[in-house]
């Protein structure tokens, strides 16, 4: 191969370089995020794993259904018990410290959702 | 092919680094924007749409005016553009490029712009420009690569792109029609409202596209050994100077309908922008001196370029074209899309100034403009010098 | 006839046939969301049966001048619950809900001899609701849209902040998040005065206007304004497609007017001067 002296430490190089971030923290999982949950409620809108995997989803098609369709706004949980189907109204009822909620999932896989930049957080909590 | 824009002169080093300064100014300024808000420009409730939107207006122009080279050539095998017709296509890239950053800096959420595509709405003209710029984009830059690439290794081009080039002559005519169609499907806004506004968008264009690629052409003939030649020179100064008179006869007629129905709603642009409107006790006319200046500097220039034609003289010629091209720029590049929202449709009317931060953008992306193209030119003149030499 | 010559006429000849093709399947796209663009059969000469709700508006000026500062408090409700940010100048203005003069509403209207009352009354001004949106016609993220009851809404998640729907709004009902609404002008006092916790903010480099308070019509609520001025019966609010609502009551026994009808929008704000 041409120039073979340069191009593979180089290659080697570049690799290593773009691999940093996972040797610097290979062996360390970080700590676990323990987002606090709402003490007085038992139940969510749906099982807890759907929601710890997709409660984006869930929210999108709130909003496409009640924005677009005209779609209800109150739900039923499996046990029945009603809610509002909205962030700043439903959700952040039960989970009203976002902090403890929201941000400690989310700082920890470093996503940042622009919901908070039009929705307002419960005003204790802020 | 494209290692030939690693080598230059001097002067061709110095001429890119002194772009790239500019890029970095504006870059500045865009982040600027980006972290405060389009606030930051002089667009406000009413003039909602200020100098980029009018920057990328004027530049799909220039982008079409490629047309006017590729059609000859390609269409009816007129032999004497053979040497210009690449510099036609890449100059289309380079403008579609800068229409497409204009549009990216006018967006007030810029990272969803792909909702566009993620939403597609064929009811809304934007969705079809988005569509025929890039695929204007793509076209120029597939028949003008593969063209170039062929000559370079000195065979003729592939028979599989002669369907592409000639997909690119009605494209072209597309991507203006389309623009033009952004504007004059508004109800309630007269000034836009006309049928004849996607006619004298290329009208116009067919002049200042190429009037702009025989300014570098000349540009060119003094810094390089690069010559287009006399026979290009001459057709495309009747080229340009036709459809300069078209343009200001589309204007004639818009003047003719305002003045003459006497509709209010129809005069009141034309009157911000050529006489001053008043308006209360209140003059509105900062627009005034430059499309007056624009009426003269175009009429001007195509009286001398036929007269450069028939003296022969370069200089007369780039003069010309000057003229012809700042006419056109004041004309689509502040006039028509400033003129549409100056006085609103609710009779208010606001004035508007760009910002220094906007400036800064904008220069910023003619200064991209210029280094795109000067990287592509830099390739194409190296090949076709090398060929023929 | 050389053979190049040939290709290209073939070629343009396959574009022609595209472009008579292509109505149908502009139409097929065409269904659906984007309502704005429906067929002549929508109105004009032979209307069809109007199907559905379609929530319209009777804005009585009269009353509003004979209720001075009435006309105000109505733009304060309206904006108070919609976190309408108030950024203190013109360039960067947000505004759902406001008051006009005539001149400048009906521009079209402005004949050179008319009553004195006119001048100086205060006239609301608000999104028209049209039949017929420019603006939805205009978007090209389906952002702003036409619902079935008639509202024509916005999805700020959506929008890209081109602004094609302002240029295209012959009423001046849109505006633009030219700044952060959240912010605070040079004296720390922040621009949303009082934040109502029900409802969201916008957000900046996003496109606002009045919603003709769909959340309030979801729980069974009339628009803020339409409660303010109820006392005095400014504001008329119902759905103009059933013929024993108040709101066509009104209509077919008074005289009305609405904004630049030439230009075919069909608003459904309907003015008794």
């Amino acid at each position: 191969m041409y120039g073979k002296g340069r191009i593979i430490p180089a290659l080697i190089l570049f690799l290593g370089l773009m691999t940093s971030p996972m040797w610097y923290k290979s062996g360390d999982a970080g700590k676990m995020p323990k987002p606090e949950k709402p003490k007085d409620y038992t139940e969510c809108v749906a099982p807890a794993q759907y929601m710890r995997t997709s409660h984006m989803v869930l929210l999108n098609q709130w909003r496409d259904d009640i924005l677009r369709e005209d779609g209800a706004r109150i739900g039923k949980t499996a046990n029945g018990t009603e809610y509002v189907r909205s962030l700043q109204n439903g959700c952040m009822k039960c989970h009203s410290d976002k902090k403890k909620f929201c941000d400690t999932c989310h700082s920890y896989a470093s996503v940042k959702p622009y919901c908070w930049d039009c929705h307002l957080q419960p005003k204790e909590a802020m | 092919m494209i290692e030939k824009a690693l080598k230059g002169s001097t002067g061709y080093w110095v001429w890119m680094l002194f772009l790239l300064s500019l890029m970095g100014v504006g870059a500045l300024s865009y982040v600027q924007q980006f972290n405060y808000g389009l606030g930051i420009t002089g667009m406000s409730r009413d003039v909602t749409w200020g100098v980029y939107i009018s920057q990328f207006t004027f530049l799909v122009g220039v982008a079409a005016g490629g047309l006017m080279l590729v059609l000859p050539y390609y269409l009816h095998n007129y032999k004497a553009f053979g040497r210009i017709v690449i510099l036609g296509e890449f100059m289309a890239i380079a403008a579609i490029v800068m229409c497409l950053m204009f549009i990216i800096a006018d967006l007030g959420q810029p990272m969803r712009a792909l909702n566009v595509l993620l939403f597609p709405t064929p009811n809304s003209m934007l969705f079809w420009d988005m569509i025929v710029l890039n695929g204007y984009l793509i076209l120029n830059i597939l028949c003008g690569w593969v063209v170039l690439h062929s000559e370079y290794k000195g065979i003729k081009y592939p028979k599989w792109i002669k369907p592409f080039i000639y997909l690119s002559i009605p494209w072209a005519i597309s991507i203006h029609t389309v623009t033009a169609f952004l504007y004059c499907g508004l109800p309630g806004r007269h000034f836009w409202l006309t049928a004849i506004l996607a006619p004298r968008f290329l009208a116009s264009a067919f002049a200042a596209g190429p009037a702009l690629l025989l300014i570098i052409a000349m540009v060119l003939k003094r810094v390089t050994k690069f010559d287009v030649g006399r026979e290009a020179q001459d057709k495309l100064v009747t080229i340009i100077g036709y459809a300069a008179m078209l343009n200001f006869f589309f204007l004639g007629c818009e003047f003719f309908v305002a003045y003459y129905s006497q509709i209010p709603g129809h005069m009141h642009t034309l009157d911000y922008l050529f006489w001053g409107l008043g308006h209360g006790d209140q003059v509105f006319n900062n627009l005034v001196p430059f499309m007056r200046a624009s009426v003269i500097m175009g009429l001007t220039g195509i009286g001398l370029i036929f007269y450069s034609r028939v003296k022969q003289c370069d200089g007369l010629l780039v003069i010309s074209c000057l003229l012809i091209f700042i006419s056109f720029w004041i004309d689509k590049g502040l006039g028509l899309v400033l003129g549409g929202f100056v006085p609103s449709p609710m009779d208010y009317v606001t004035e508007y100034v760009p910002s220094f931060q906007e400036l800064g953008v904008t220069v910023a992306v003619w200064a991209t403009g210029a280094f795109i193209l000067s990287i592509l030119y830099k390739v194409a003149i190296s090949v076709k010098l090398e060929k023929e030499a | 006839m050389d053979s190049k010559r040939r290709d290209f006429l073939k070629i343009a000849g396959l574009t022609a046939i595209a472009g008579i093709a292509a109505p149908s399947a502009f139409n097929t796209l065409l269904k659906g969301e984007a309502l704005a663009s429906a067929g002549p059969a929508a109105s004009g000469h032979g209307a069809a049966a109007p199907t559905g709700k379609r929530y319209g508006m009777v804005i009585d000026v009269k009353k509003f001048t004979e209720n001075p500062g009435l006309a105000e408090q109505c733009v304060t409700a309206c904006h108070t619950i919609h976190n309408v940010p108030d950024f203190g100048n013109k360039k960067d203005e947000i505004k759902w809900l406001w008051v006009e003069s005539y001149d400048h509403v009906f521009p079209e209207h402005s004949q050179d001899k008319r009553p004195d009352g006119l001048k100086g009354m205060p006239i609301l001004t608000l999104c028209n609701h049209c039949e017929k949106p420019p603006c939805v016609r205009a978007c090209p993220t389906k952002a702003t849209f036409k619902k079935k009851n008639g509202i024509v809404a916005m999805d700020y998640h959506r929008c890209i902040g081109c602004r094609f729907c302002m240029a295209a709004c012959p009423y001046g009902a849109r505006s633009f998040n030219w700044r952060d609404p959240r912010g605070k002008d040079a004296n720390g006092r922040p621009f949303i005065k009082a934040e109502n916790p029900k409802f969201p903010t916008r957000m900046r480099g996003v496109v606002e206007k009045c919603n003709f308070c769909t959340e309030r019509l979801a729980i069974g609520q009339i628009p803020a304004c339409v409660e303010v001025a109820s006392q005095a019966k400014g504001l008329i609010f119902g759905d103009l497609n059933d013929p024993n609502s108040e709101i066509s009551q009104v209509l077919k026994t008074s005289f009305t007017i609405q904004r630049n009808p030439a230009i075919g929008t069909h608003p459904s704000l309907f003015y008794i001067i």
